[in-house]
């Protein structure tokens, strides 16, 4: 039976917009004097909604408000969520960097949280000296650093440079040597924000791969905030989605991804020839873009495995002589990657300047199931002349194409194949 | 059903938008001892890095202080020093003084100075002005070592009376008095300045004003009478006037002095970790 490791009820933290100045001095007597009578804060009830894309309209907002949710012990949970969600104030609170406003937490373990890396480092130290004072600082006892301090050397990869002082460090020596002292704390509950987006390719994978093991193998718990979605996926076996201070979803971390990815994503239908997110110098400009399925123009639920249209009319200046003509579309991912494209470019197409749209036939669409969006890129004279990105979004959707009453599975790879099987 | 003692009695660790005020965490404090001593060697390695006559500096910083008040205080003034070579005098004072001015001053910006590293990672908030009042213990030491140097020579190569008495074993409990009136006045100011910046500046010329309020130039005897009660009121002036009691054998000695500063001390030093320690969980929300 699995014990809880953290249990958040009720927490909310209000946080004062604008300066500190002579308003907090009157806010301050204001809300003493209510305190000495034995009455409630008065600024507690005004906060509004923490979006910070709005005018704010009272000088107090809600960061946090009423967040409600518990971690198993041995659990990784992803916490994703656009910027200013929420999710560092949470970390913050949790990591007992500030206090919460309300609500409380209960903790089971001793919590080790990594919002920074190399926090304490002092330029003038040597790499060793510092692993000790960021050790300490992090709650290592000495002995413990001392004991280990061969394999965090060795985990930062900087055995060359220990005793040179970290300022003649490279930015990325020092993300690394503050990793490896903080991976080798041995917290029962490890809390880490976006902090590996610094290191290279290589270190980066290092560092998930040692959360992994962290949680997975020694059954400690970790909480993970970050914006890329392939770490969080990689290392979170559930998650939590934030929205301006709200909770809004809990759950296995795929659909919490998912879930996140399409309230951030453009889900509305686009008007292409009034949209202005587009690069380019303009002379020919997609005027509507849409895939057709069947007789069934404007599809956005693809089925896998099936004949598929895409249709893209333009708009071409008049006054420009198409000497060459190239229309790319890239397919995406939800995370960003390519998983398709295809081209006018690379096939024997020539361009007729009086025809008004193009269309891309395509036999077999054997994407998996999934959201996707497009990129399209129209090259007219060897220059950019309308390049859009993240549009057309579509999902392609479950079916039962073999035949055999069974839905292909989701996140099963990028790809599906038209087969056949044989006895031989 | 058994939900409730399933986990309910083993947290280790609840968070609270208040606790008690007198929920001291100093349990705490002792399980991070190591980071203190860190805290301490960090101050007084880093210091003195890239700089050629390292811990020197902390010797030719109360000499020329020394220098300075003999020439201007002892010779262009005049002030008594009680029949005590000029020297000695002063530097007694200014010994002791420093060890005062040198911990408040840095206490006293404590969150400020370490916003950055407070907002990032949790630990008693405490142990940094702790490892100030030591770090400041090690230059005391220094000192100390420079001012006994000069007494004994004084001692030995010339016939004025110098007279170090039975006091001298109150010292460590003097440095205690100081060290405690600068770690509580000094949190007080920091848990203030951060959120109102206003305090910085009352710090910077507080610690001189207060210099000439304590008997660090002149002789608690050599005052007035109408400005003695206010000198006396002070609670630096029983430590420092002690201080140089024990260590001259000149000025003033009296217990009812030195109990005045300990109460004062005392009381000090618990409202300053109280405050503290409500600013502690919050103040990066204000700083």
């Amino acid at each position: 039976m699995s014990t809880i490791a953290i249990k958040v009820e009720n927490v909310s933290k209000l946080y004062r917009l604008g300066q500190v100045g002579t308003g907090t001095l009157k806010n301050d007597i204001n809300r003493f004097w209510h305190k000495i009578r034995g009455k409630e804060d008065p600024y507690l009830k005004i906060g509004q909604i923490n979006d910070r894309t709005q005018k704010a309209e009272s000088e107090f907002a809600w960061a946090l408000k009423d967040i409600n949710f518990e971690v198993k012990q041995g659990e990784a949970l992803g916490i994703v969520g656009r910027n200013g969600a929420g999710k560092s104030t949470l970390l913050k609170i949790l990591s007992k960097i500030t206090s919460p406003t309300t609500g409380q937490i209960h903790i089971n373990g001793r919590i080790a949280s990594l919002l920074e890396v190399g926090t304490g480092f002092h330029p003038d130290l040597s790499g060793r000296e510092n692993i000790f004072m960021n050790g300490a600082i992090l709650g290592m006892k000495k002995w413990e650093i001392q004991q280990k301090l061969d394999e965090i050397v060795d985990f930062a990869g900087v055995a060359a440079y220990v005793d040179t002082p970290v300022k003649r460090y490279s930015s990325g020596m020092i993300v690394r040597l503050g990793f490896a002292v903080a991976a080798h704390l041995e917290p029962e509950i490890l809390i880490v924000d976006e902090v590996l987006a610094v290191g290279d390719a290589e270190f980066q994978k290092k560092c998930i791969g040692k959360m992994q093991d962290v949680s997975t193998n020694q059954g400690r718990t970790v909480l993970f905030v970050s914006h890329n979605m392939a770490a969080v996926k990689n290392l979170c076996t559930s998650g939590v989605v934030m929205m301006n201070g709200h909770l809004t979803y809990q759950g296995k971390i795929e659909e919490v991804i998912d879930r996140y990815l399409s309230t951030s994503r453009n889900t509305n239908q686009i008007e292409y020839a009034n949209y202005t997110e587009r690069k380019g110098n303009g002379s020919l400009k997609i005027t509507d873009a849409f895939f057709s399925q069947k007789a069934e123009k404007h599809v956005t639920q693809i089925v896998s495995l099936s004949k598929l249209d895409l249709t893209l009319e333009y708009d071409l200046s008049p006054e420009i002589k198409v000497k060459s003509f190239r229309i790319d579309v890239g397919i995406n991912d939800l995370y960003g990657v390519r998983v398709a494209w295809f081209s006018t470019w690379n096939v024997n197409f020539v361009f007729d300047s009086s025809s008004k749209s193009i269309l891309f036939e395509i036999d077999n669409f054997n994407l998996s199931p999934g959201e996707y969006t497009c990129n399209i890129f129209c090259l007219v004279n060897e220059e950019v002349s309308d390049w859009l990105e993240a549009v057309l979004p579509f999902s392609v959707i479950e079916t039962d194409y073999y035949n055999s009453g069974k839905i292909i599975p989701k996140n099963q790879g990028g790809l599906l194949f038209n087969y056949t099987i044989k006895n031989q | 059903m058994n939900q409730q003692n399933k986990y309910s009695p083993t947290w280790t660790e609840i968070i609270q938008p208040k606790r008690s005020l007198f929920d001291l965490r100093l349990k705490d404090v002792w399980n991070y001892k190591d980071l203190l001593f860190m805290f301490v060697k960090r101050d007084f390695v880093a210091n003195y890095k890239q700089t050629i006559l390292g811990p020197l500096w902390f010797i030719i910083q109360p000499v020329l202080t020394t220098l300075m008040f003999t020439v201007v205080f002892g010779n262009f003034a005049k002030i008594s020093t009680d029949g005590q070579p000029k020297i000695l005098f002063y530097m007694a004072g200014v010994t002791i003084w420093n060890y005062f001015s040198d911990s408040f001053n840095r206490t006293s910006s404590v969150f400020t100075a370490n916003a950055s590293i407070f907002g990032k990672v949790y630990f008693p908030r405490l142990i940094v002005p702790l490892s100030i009042i030591v770090s400041g213990l090690i230059k005391f030491s220094i000192q100390f070592a420079l001012f006994i140097g000069t007494l004994t020579y004084f001692l030995f190569k010339s016939n004025i009376s110098v007279h170090p008495n039975i006091y001298v074993l109150l010292t460590p409990l003097l440095l205690l008095l100081m060290a405690g009136l600068a770690l509580g006045a000094g949190m007080i100011i920091s848990s203030m300045t951060t959120k109102y910046r206003d305090f910085t500046y009352l710090v910077t010329f507080g610690v001189t004003l207060l210099m000439y309020a304590t008997p660090v130039i002149y002789p608690i005897a050599f005052l007035p009478i109408k400005y003695k009660s206010i000198v006396m009121a002070n609670p630096l002036s029983g430590i420092v006037e002690t201080f140089r009691y024990a260590w001259l054998g000149s000025g003033t000695f009296s217990w009812q002095l030195l109990g005045y500063s300990s109460c004062f001390v005392i009381i000090l030093l618990i409202l300053g970790i109280v405050i503290f320690n409500k600013v502690e969980k919050n103040f990066m929300d204000t700083v």
